[in-house]
């Protein structure tokens, strides 16, 4: 009879831990909602390029601003794109920048929060006074210098609102970290003789991992909203790639007229961000974290 | 006590000193400099030269960085490149308008978050709690812009009942400014109140399954009696300092909004001066905006301190 080894056990176990986690948020009727709107949208990120009936980028100056009709599902913009088209990929840039964005976010702020609440001191005191520092400065004016002076490409979006976003999940690691350093398995783990990084790992990842997950994912749907801004502003994604933010900020002028070019993303980004709240919420829930007395920091 | 709040007060001066130095640094870094981008292909050899010359960048950075702290202390932030006129002229007006805007929002927010945080508290998982909720998480979730723009769709479009655009100089009065900004402040208003009444709403939750208060409904203490003495003000004490933070934190969508309404003031400020890159107004903001931050932490901190008595000795015995 084979037995079975630690890590195949312990990978059982995660497996098994996903898949409860996963029912339990689906129990609900607002998780289920969620998680649905997220599949969803995550699909159709992956499947859109092969649904669209038009070319996103298709300029036809005879197709201006059409309603919507059978042909054009969701009407036309002012340069004749197809809105429907357009707005089915409008979420794709969106969620790979911030999906990517938040688990750098999740990597730095985590461990640099771990550390911060294990050595303590004068690092920790300097550390935090930093991160206090950063977050003083609103998101918009750091992420618009930062966008500005560098570009708008994915390689500067990715790292920047992955900064930008982590320094919050930096005080959550060091405070989750707090609670857990003073426990009897850590000092017992001491008395065994391991080191720093064994106890990082084998002891404060384990404990404070729900805590920095749940942050992770409010992270998200946080900075999803800060990359639409910025696209609202002319500062994120460049023309003629479809996008929600950009989408919305062009067709606003005209508004009072084409509202459907309007309408059309402002639903699929208003989903999508809503979705990713009743998830990270329903998350939260289902791995017994209250997060709702926290501020938005 | 008196300690404790020079302390404070000493903590918040270092956060904006090192909010100043990341600022210059980050601006210092990236590539391009206000020569640069001022003269744009025109940079290069003699006409560089003498705008560096111009604009006193041909000092080492650290000494740069001293003049324009010791003139900011004194309250000078220099010239804007792209107006050519003093910060400080170019912000009065801005700073004027943004506060009308925010001070509105917050004088109709506060008191509509109260009321809704309390009654989704009292009547949690009733009818009124679920609609109530649901209502504030779509309006908190949502993107300022998106609000603002449904608003101006709905209420200025097809409603026709106000301007959906603010047309006014900036250095408009206040009482000419007044009726061009009621939307502009709903939008806000909607997104703080929704923030605040959820804290509220938790806050007074946990209050009410304290022991205490328990003990007062067992003792037979009148419900609104027990409500307005002994959970309220247990509950709003720890919703203030959280409601500091958010103040701070919706800074961000107040830029986003004010741009949507074409609103004149420190938002649209921002933007303009990024696209121009205007490096001094830049740090000359950022510096502001981490003030306001700052200094509403600050006063949440001291509100706490003085209005709860068991906090002050605490940390007296700390």
């Amino acid at each position: 009879m084979a037995t079975k080894t630690v890590s195949e056990f312990k990978k059982k176990n995660i497996y098994f831990k996903i898949s409860e986690v996963l029912v339990t948020m689906a129990s609900k009727p607002s998780g289920f909602i969620g998680l649905s709107i997220l599949v969803f949208h995550i699909l159709l990120a992956f499947l859109s390029p092969y649904l669209a009936p038009y070319d996103f980028k298709a300029i036809d100056p005879s197709l201006m601003l059409q309603a919507p009709s059978s042909e054009y599902w969701f009407g036309t913009d002012s340069l004749g794109r197809d809105v429907f088209t357009r707005t089915i990929m409008g979420g794709r840039i969106a969620l790979t920048i911030t999906f990517f964005g938040s688990l750098i976010a999740l990597l730095w702020g985590g461990l640099l929060g771990i550390f911060c609440g294990l050595v303590g001191g004068k690092i920790d005191d300097v550390v935090m006074r930093i991160v206090d520092a950063f977050l003083s400065i609103p998101w918009i004016l750091a992420m618009l210098l930062i966008v500005s002076l560098l570009g708008t490409s994915t390689e500067v979006l990715i790292p920047a609102l992955g900064f930008f976003y982590g320094k919050g999940i930096v005080r959550v690691a060091r405070a989750a970290t707090h609670d857990v350093i003073a426990k009897d398995f850590i000092v017992s783990a001491r008395a065994r003789g391991h080191g720093n990084l064994s106890i990082i790992w084998n002891e404060i990842i384990p404990n404070v991992r729900d805590a920095i997950l749940v942050e992770g994912a409010m992270r998200w749907s946080w900075m999803l909203l800060g990359f639409s801004s910025l696209s609202f502003l002319g500062f994120g994604v460049s023309p003629p790639t479809p996008d929600w933010g950009l989408m919305i900020s062009n067709a606003r002028g005209l508004m009072s007229f084409a509202y459907w070019a309007v309408i059309a993303p402002i639903v699929g980004l208003s989903s999508l961000i809503i979705g990713i709240n009743l998830t990270a919420d329903a998350f939260a829930k289902a791995l017994g974290i209250d997060r709702s007395t926290k501020a938005p920091v | 006590m008196f300690f404790l709040i020079i302390k404070r007060i000493l903590l918040g001066f270092i956060t904006l000193i090192i909010v100043s130095l990341i600022t210059f640094v980050g601006t210092e870094v990236l590539p391009g400099d206000a020569c640069t981008t001022y003269l744009e292909r025109e940079a290069y050899g003699a006409a560089l030269e003498a705008c560096y010359e111009r604009l006193g960048l041909n000092v080492p950075a650290h000494e740069r960085y001293l003049s324009w702290a010791y003139n900011v202390i004194q309250g000078d932030f220099g010239y804007s490149l792209s107006g050519q006129m003093p910060i400080n002229e170019v912000l009065g007006p801005r700073v004027k308008n943004s506060m009308v805007l925010a001070s509105a929002a917050i004088i109709i927010g506060i008191p509509i978050a109260l009321i809704l945080g309390i009654v989704t508290a009292l009547w949690r998982d009733k009818l009124p709690d679920i609609t109530i909720s649901t209502v504030t998480i779509f309006a908190m979730t949502i993107p300022e812009f998106i609000s603002a723009t449904l608003l101006i769709l709905i209420v200025a479009i097809w409603l026709e009942w106000l301007p959906g655009i603010v047309i006014v100089p900036t250095d408009v009065t206040i009482t000419e400014l007044l009726p061009n900004i009621i939307l502009p402040v709903i939008a806000i208003a909607m997104i703080m109140t929704a923030h605040m009444a959820r804290m509220v709403r938790s806050s007074v939750i946990q209050v009410m399954s304290s022991d205490y208060v328990q003990m007062a409904i067992l003792k037979g203490v009148p419900y609104w009696k027990m409500v307005f003495k002994h959970v309220l003000p247990n509950a709003l004490l720890p919703a203030i300092n959280v409601v500091a933070l958010t103040i701070a934190w919706l800074l961000g969508g107040v830029v986003v909004t004010e741009v949507v309404f074409n609103y004149p003031g420190l938002g649209r400020l921002v933007i303009e001066s990024i696209s121009n890159r205007d490096l001094p107004t830049v740090q000359a903001l950022a510096i502001i905006l981490a003030s306001i931050y700052v200094s509403i932490n600050l006063i949440a901190d001291l509100l706490t301190l003085m209005l709860n008595p068991r906090l002050k000795t605490l940390q007296i015995r700390k």
